[in-house]
C-alpha cells in the first residue's frame, strides 16, 4: 500500500522527549552504508532496526533516523508512510497480520477475521487494552496453499479455522519461529528488544 | 506426462537441502564451476539468449535479450533478484527459497557474473521471515564457501550479495517501484525509458530479474541451451513452477512443461487432484489474478506464453491459478479483486488511482446488494480508461486491475445481472456504509 495512508491513529508527536535511538541502533544503522551507494538507501533497513527495537517508529525516531541518514525529516516521513509496515505509534507485543487476498477469502479468512476480532474485542488496526495484541489485514502473503493464513509477528499459521483461535491467542510461542539465523550479516542490534533501551 | 523429470524442485523433499552440503551433493554449484571457470560472461549471455529464457516474473520477457540492453562500455552494474511475490495467489518464489536457496544463489551468481554485476540486491517482501532466514543462512555459507565476496573460485570475479527487505507494498515488485524503494524512496514505479538497463539503480545500468527466472540458470548452463529448448515449446521453453489454490484437493506449487492445461493443474493427480468437497470449477483466475479469468468451460487453455491470450486474458502472468467454486458468490470475488488493486496503486497516476478506487467502489455496491445493471457498464467504462496499453498510466498495475474486473464482467455477466434483479430494494440504504 500505497497513498492512502493507514495504521494511522494519532502519531507519536514526541519532538521534544530526549533521544529514543540508541548507540547501538545507530551503529547498526551505520553498518548498512557499505553496501549502498548513497546513505538514503539504507533508510528501510534502518527502519526496520528501529520497529524491532523500539515497537514502533514515532516522530521523535524519524528525525534521529534522518540525522543518521544525512537526509531530511520529511524524507523519513514521506518513506515510512508508504509502507503498511511501519507503525508510527504504539503497537501490541505482537501483531497479527490476516491475509485478506482472493484465496484465503475464498477459504474462510472472513471467518478467521470476525473471530479474532471477537476474541480480542478489537479491530483492525487496534491494540488489545492489556497491549499484548495488534490486529491488522494484509493482502496475500504469499501462503496461497495454506490458505487461510495469518502472521502472528514473524511466523506463520496455517489453514486456521475460526475455531482454533481462542486456543492459538492463548498460546505464548504463537509468535516464535525457531530456527536458525545468520549470524554474519544480520546480527540484531544489541539492545533491549523492550523498547526500554533509551539512551545516546 | 509420466516421464517428465523435476528440474526445479528437484531438492524439495530431500534432508538438509536447504544447506550448502546437501545442495552439493546432488549436483549443485556445478553450473557456476562451468561458467566462471570454462565461460566468458558474453558466452554466458548467448546460451541464455538462445534458450529462450522468458521471464517468470509475470511479464516474459527474455532474460538474455534483456541482459544485452545493458551499455557495453559500462563500469558499473548491479542486479536486483525481485523476490517479493505479491500477486495474489503467486507463491512458488516462496518455496524456491525455502527448500532449495542454493539453487537461487547459484542463479545470481551466474546472472552477476553473465552481467558483471558487483552487487546483487535480493529485495524480498517484509512478510517472508522464514524465508529470509533461510535465504540469509544460505548466502553466509555461500560466501564461507568462497562462492561470494572477492575472487569467487579464484575466478577473479567479485560478487556481493545483500538482501533487502521491503515493508508492505506490492507495487514495489514492478521493477521500477522495487529500485527506487531500494534507494530509500516511495514505492512510485519510474517512467521509461530510460529503462533499467541503462539507467536504473543509483542511476546504474540494472538488470532486475525474477527468483525463478534465475533458479532455471544453473541447469540452462550444466545442460546446454538446447535440452532446455526440448522442454515445452520453443515459444514457451524450459522448466516452469504453477501454482494451485483454493478449493482443490492438493493445493501447492507443481513443476511441469508449459504444455500443461489448466485443467490438468487443478484436476490431474500429480496436481491439484481435483475439486475438494463437492464443489464443481465455476472460475479460475489462472495466471495470478492480474490476468484476468477463465470460465468452468475455458479450463482447456494452455499454460503457456500464447494460448491465455485467445481466452481474452493479459497473459501467463505468474502461472499461479485460483480455483473459484461455484457456490461462491462473483461478486464477492469481483469485490475482492477490485479492493487489492486500489489499495496498493501507488497514486501517482491519477487515472490509476481514481480508477482502481472507482472500480472498488462500484464493486462494492454490487458486492453488498445495492447494484444496478449499468454499474456493470461503468466497470467496463472505467476500465477502458486507465492502464499502460491505453497509455494512460506509468506502470502495469492497472492493466493488472482491469483484467479480472473486465473478465468477471463479461465472463459472468449474467449470472452478476441474475443478483442484482434478485435484490431487496432496502438494499441501496447499505450503499453509504459500504462506501466509506
Ligand atoms: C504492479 C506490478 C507488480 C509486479 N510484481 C512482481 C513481483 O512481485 N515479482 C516479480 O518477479 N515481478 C513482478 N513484476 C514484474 C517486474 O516488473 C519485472 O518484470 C520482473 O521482475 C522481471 O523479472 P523477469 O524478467 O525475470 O521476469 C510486477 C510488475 C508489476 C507491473
Ligand atoms: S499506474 Fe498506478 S501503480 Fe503504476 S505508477 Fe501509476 S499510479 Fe502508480
Ligand atoms: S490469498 Fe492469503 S496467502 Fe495468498
Amino acid at each position: 500500500m500505497a497513498w492512502k495512508t493507514i495504521d494511522r491513529n494519532e502519531p507519536a508527536f514526541d519532538a521534544d522527549a530526549p533521544n529514543v535511538l540508541s548507540d547501538a541502533v545507530r551503529e547498526k544503522i551505520r553498518s548498512f552504508f557499505p553496501r549502498y551507494e548513497t546513505k538514503q538507501a539504507a533508510l528501510l533497513p534502518a527502519l526496520h532496526v528501529v520497529q524491532e527495537t523500539l515497537g514502533h517508529v514515532s516522530f521523535k525516531a524519524m528525525t534521529e533516523v534522518a540525522e543518521v541518514l544525512e537526509i531530511h525529516p520529511s524524507q523519513v516521513f514521506d518513506t515510512l508512510s508508504f509502507y503498511t509496515h511501519f507503525w508510527t505509534h504504539p503497537k501490541g507485543k505482537k501483531t497479527i497480520t490476516v491475509c485478506r487476498s482472493i484465496t484465503c477469502e475464498l477459504l474462510g479468512g472472513r471467518e478467521v477475521l470476525d473471530a479474532i476480532k471477537k476474541h480480542l474485542g478489537v479491530g483492525e488496526h487496534e491494540t488489545t487494552a492489556d497491549g499484548e495484541y495488534s490486529l491488522v489485514t494484509e493482502e496475500c502473503l504469499a501462503g496461497c496453499d495454506h490458505s487461510p493464513c495469518m502472521l502472528i509477528n514473524e511466523k506463520l499459521h496455517k489453514r486456521v479455522q475460526p475455531a482454533d483461535i481462542p486456543k492459538l491467542l492463548a498460546d505464548t510461542d504463537n509468535d516464535k519461529l525457531d530456527m536458525p539465523r545468520s549470524t554474519l550479516f544480520d546480527a540484531p542490534a544489541d539492545v533491549a528488544s523492550d523498547g526500554a533501551s533509551v539512551t545516546s | 506426462m509420466p516421464d517428465y523429470e523435476t528440474v526445479l524442485l528437484r531438492n524439495v523433499g530431500v534432508e538438509g537441502s536447504r544447506t550448502i552440503d546437501v545442495y552439493r551433493s546432488r549436483g549443485g554449484y556445478r553450473g557456476v564451476e562451468k561458467a566462471l571457470k570454462q565461460m566468458a560472461d558474453d558466452e554466458v549471455v548467448e546460451e541464455v539468449k538462445r534458450a529462450n529464457l522468458r521471464g517468470r516474473g509475470g511479464a516474459g520477457f527474455p532474460a538474455g535479450v534483456k541482459w544485452g540492453f545493458l551499455p557495453k562500455d559500462r563500469e558499473r552494474t548491479l542486479l536486483c533478484v525481485n523476490a517479493d511475490e505479491s500477486e495474489p495467489p503467486t507463491f512458488c518464489n516462496r518455496v524456491l527459497m525455502e527448500h532449495d536457496p542454493h539453487q537461487v544463489i547459484e542463479g545470481i551468481i551466474i546472472a552477476g557474473f553473465a552481467t558483471r554485476a558487483q552487487v546483487a540486491y535480493v529485495y524480498m517482501r517484509v512478510e517472508f521471515h522464514e524465508q529470509f532466514h533461510i535465504m540469509q543462512v544460505a548466502i553466509d555459507e555461500a560466501y564461507a564457501a568462497g562462492l561470494l565476496g572477492k575472487n569467487i573460485l579464484g575466478s577473479g570475479y567479485d560478487l556481493e550479495v545483500y538482501v533487502h527487505r521491503g515493508a508492505g507494498a506490492y507495487v514495489c515488485g514492478e521493477e521500477t517501484a522495487l529500485i527506487e524503494s531500494i534507494e530509500g524512496k516511495r514505492g512510485c514505479p519510474r517512467i521509461k525509458p530510460p529503462f533499467p538497463a541503462i539507467e536504473g539503480l543509483f542511476r546504474r545500468p540494472t538488470v532486475v530479474n525474477n527468483i525463478e527466472t534465475l533458479a532455471n540458470l544453473p541447469h540452462i548452463i550444466e545442460r546446454g541451451a538446447d535440452w532446455f529448448l526440448g522442454i515445452g515449446t520453443a515459444n514457451s521453453a524450459g522448466p516452469k513452477l504453477f501454482c494451485v489454490c483454493g478449493p482443490v484437493n492438493r493445493p501447492g506449487c507443481y513443476e511441469a512443461p508449459m504444455t500443461i492445461t489448466c485443467e490438468e493443474l487443478i484436476m490431474g493427480d500429480r496436481f491439484g487432484q481435483g475439486m475438494s468437497g463437492n464443489a464443481s470449477v465455476q472460475a479460475v483466475f489462472p495466471g495470478g489474478t492480474s490476468m484476468g479469468v477463465l470460465k468452468a468451460d475455458e479450463v482447456h487453455m494452455k499454460m503457456d506464453f500464447d494460448d491465455p491470450r485467445n481466452f481474452g486474458l493479459l497473459g501467463l502472468g505468474t502461472a499461479a491459478a485460483v480455483v473459484v467454486g461455484d457456490k461462491t458468490d462473483m461478486r464477492d470475488v469481483l469485490r475482492n479483486m477490485a479492493r487489492f488493486y486500489a489499495l496498493e496503486s501507488c497514486g501517482q497516476c491519477t487515472q490509476c488511482r481514481e480508477g482502481t478506487n472507482w472500480m472498488y467502489r462500484i464493486a462494492s455496491r454490487i458486492a453488498s446488494g445495492a447494484g444496478r445493471i449499468e454499474d456493470l457498464d461503468l466497470l467496463e467504462e472505467v476500465a477502458g480508461r486507465m492502464g499502460m496499453m491505453p497509455g494512460l498510466s506509468i506502470c502495469g498495475l492497472p492493466d493488472g486491475a482491469t483484467f479480472p474486473v473486465r473478465g468477471i464482467v463479461r465472463k459472468f455477466r449474467s449470472e452478476l445481472e441474475e443478483h442484482i434483479r434478485g435484490q431487496e430494494p432496502a438494499g441501496a440504504e447499505r450503499v453509504l456504509s459500504v462506501l466509506n
